[in-house]
């Protein structure tokens, strides 16, 4: 890969026809065609069962597609993902016996060595997520906030070029919730990676995304797509500013054209 | 708060009452009825006969927890290996497993006196019946716990190129670490009542006699107040090994497993 112009331009990720269909005939995804630019935060916005989950585990090569083609440009000139791409689950997936540290630390270990830098950027990494002071805490030790924090530390302590999040925050409340949009949102826009974000919170998509494409089930397609245009850096002010509740309000009725579509077929 | 140091007291208090109850009435009925010693001797008949017999049984107890504990380490360590096989081949598994449980339920006492016809060193023999015994509890539980890492974990560690070593290692080896401590305590008591056993059918076997066989012995010379200072030795052993694995248990699991963190202040 050279560092050309028209490669910095290219997507990062191009899905081309991405279809995927699960045994007994069920379409999980009908044909899906998407470019992810680099740098963009992009939600896929959508009810339970639309398939995001399953369209976020393909790009990052978990599941294979039944057919299409998924191409990524991590730019590092390498085919091996490995620590390229970070992963962040509906649950935060932390392993009980593990610390803090040696949870955020587990990428390097299983990518290469751990060495002093790779402890001093996990060190990093958990101060960046608020955690600083539980370093050597076990998971069942924090709340559930916390551990999520725990599992956004070890998505970004690679540096990776793409971050998946799949509907991070579904099972916090409402005010931990917040507090973790907001971190979210300063890591975004301090680092800006590419950010595939999976959630069925219009609230949520509109305050983080730069773009948001709507999905709908049955079979799982993208009915729409939003462009975000509000000003960076968004902070809670923006969540009660008129701008921001009218991109809600043109993402709540595009969600629900979609659906209307869905059932009327 | 309020309640829980008095709960944890009578934890304590309330089974040492019973016993102290129920070994007070057995006393009593011994005496009233006047029950011949050879038929059923009272608690202060068998703590005199574990006083003056004590020490010629201690050295028994001493050749059964030997092969014991050594039978619990042989199902520790191959039990162990044979489930880490089973998690490395699927194909492994479910060709070999049913011949586990075959071995595992089919009684001891029935294979015992075949073991002790072809294995020609009497302490490898018991410890051969007491470690059929012991194995299959690790066996089937370490074979549960590798399989039962959490799938997001195991996709997480795809995603980072993990190799099946490291995946064994970081992930799999940790999830199955309870299991197989549960499976141990299992065990534990297991390994006993196998060497026991074995004991039974074998016989004296050699120069060293077991405490299985004192019992035996005690019975046919009518010394039933020996017998029963040896059968309370053999469950004291007993207790003391389940105690001593649930301690090894909660010091391993500590930090991390609900069965062994420490009750939390509400």
């Amino acid at each position: 890969m050279f560092e050309s112009p028209a490669a910095a331009a290219s997507p990062i990720v191009e899905l081309r026809g991405i279809a995927k269909h699960f045994a007994g005939g069920v379409r999980a995804l009908d044909p899906i065609d998407l470019d992810i630019a680099r740098g963009e935060f992009l939600s896929l916005l959508g009810p339970s069962g639309c398939g995001k989950t399953t369209l976020l585990r393909i790009i990052a090569g978990l599941s294979r597609p039944s057919a299409g083609e998924r191409r990524l440009d991590l730019g590092r000139g390498s085919e091996r993902p490995a620590g390229q791409i970070g992963f962040v689950f509906q649950d935060p997936t932390l392993m009980p016996w593990s610390t803090v540290t040696g949870n955020v630390l587990l990428p390097f270990r299983l990518v290469g060595r751990i060495g002093q830098a790779e402890r001093a950027r996990a060190a990093a990494e958990i101060r960046a997520v608020g955690l600083a002071g539980f370093e050597r805490a076990y998971p069942r030790q924090l709340s559930g906030g916390m551990r999520m924090r725990v599992s956004i530390a070890r998505a970004l302590v690679t540096d990776p070029d793409l971050l998946l999040l799949d509907e991070p925050f579904a099972a916090l409340d409402e005010i931990t919730r917040m507090a973790l949009n907001d971190d979210l949102m300063r890591l975004w826009e301090s680092r800006r990676p590419t950010v595939v974000f999976v959630t069925h919170s219009v609230f949520e998509s509109v305050y983080l995304s730069t773009r948001i494409a709507v999905m709908t089930a049955r079979p799982g397609r993208i009915a729409a797509e939003l462009a975000v245009d509000l000003p960076h850096p968004r902070e809670r002010a923006l969540r009660t500013a008129p701008a921001y509740a009218a991109i809600c309000a043109a993402a709540s009725r595009h969600l629900a054209e979609a659906m209307a579509a869905e059932n009327a077929r | 708060m309020r309640g829980r140091r008095p709960d944890r007291w009578w934890r304590i208090a309330a089974p040492l009452i019973v016993g102290a109850v129920v070994l007070a009435l057995w006393e009593a009925v011994v005496r009233i009825e006047g029950i011949a010693v050879y038929i059923l001797p009272g608690p202060i008949a068998i703590a005199k006969a574990l006083w003056t017999d004590g020490p010629s049984l201690l050295g028994s107890l001493l050749v059964t927890l030997r092969i014991t504990l050594a039978a619990l380490a042989a199902a520790a360590i191959l039990g162990g290996a044979i489930a880490l096989l089973f998690s490395l081949s699927r194909l492994l598994e479910i060709s070999l497993f049913p011949y586990a449980v075959i071995l595992q339920v089919t009684p001891i006492v029935a294979i015992a006196p075949l073991i002790i016809i072809w294995v020609q060193q009497p302490f490898v023999a018991l410890l051969v019946c007491a470690w059929i015994v012991a194995f299959f509890p690790i066996v089937s539980n370490t074979t549960i716990g590798l399989n039962s890492a959490d799938r997001n974990l195991v996709a997480l560690f795809r995603l980072y190129g993990a190799s099946p070593a490291q995946t064994l290692r970081y992930l799999k080896l940790p999830t199955a670490l309870p299991y197989f401590l549960a499976g141990l305590r299992i065990s534990g008591g297991l390994a006993l009542i196998g060497a026991v056993v074995a004991e039974f059918v074998a016989g004296t076997g050699g120069a060293e006699t077991g405490l299985a066989f004192r019992i035996l012995e005690a019975g046919y010379r009518l010394a039933i107040a020996r017998m029963f200072a040896a059968l309370f030795l053999l469950s004291a052993t007993g207790v003391a090994i389940y105690l001593a694995i649930d301690l090894l248990s909660r010091l391993i699991l500590r930090h991390w497993h609900e069965s062994a963190v420490e009750e939390e202040e509400e």
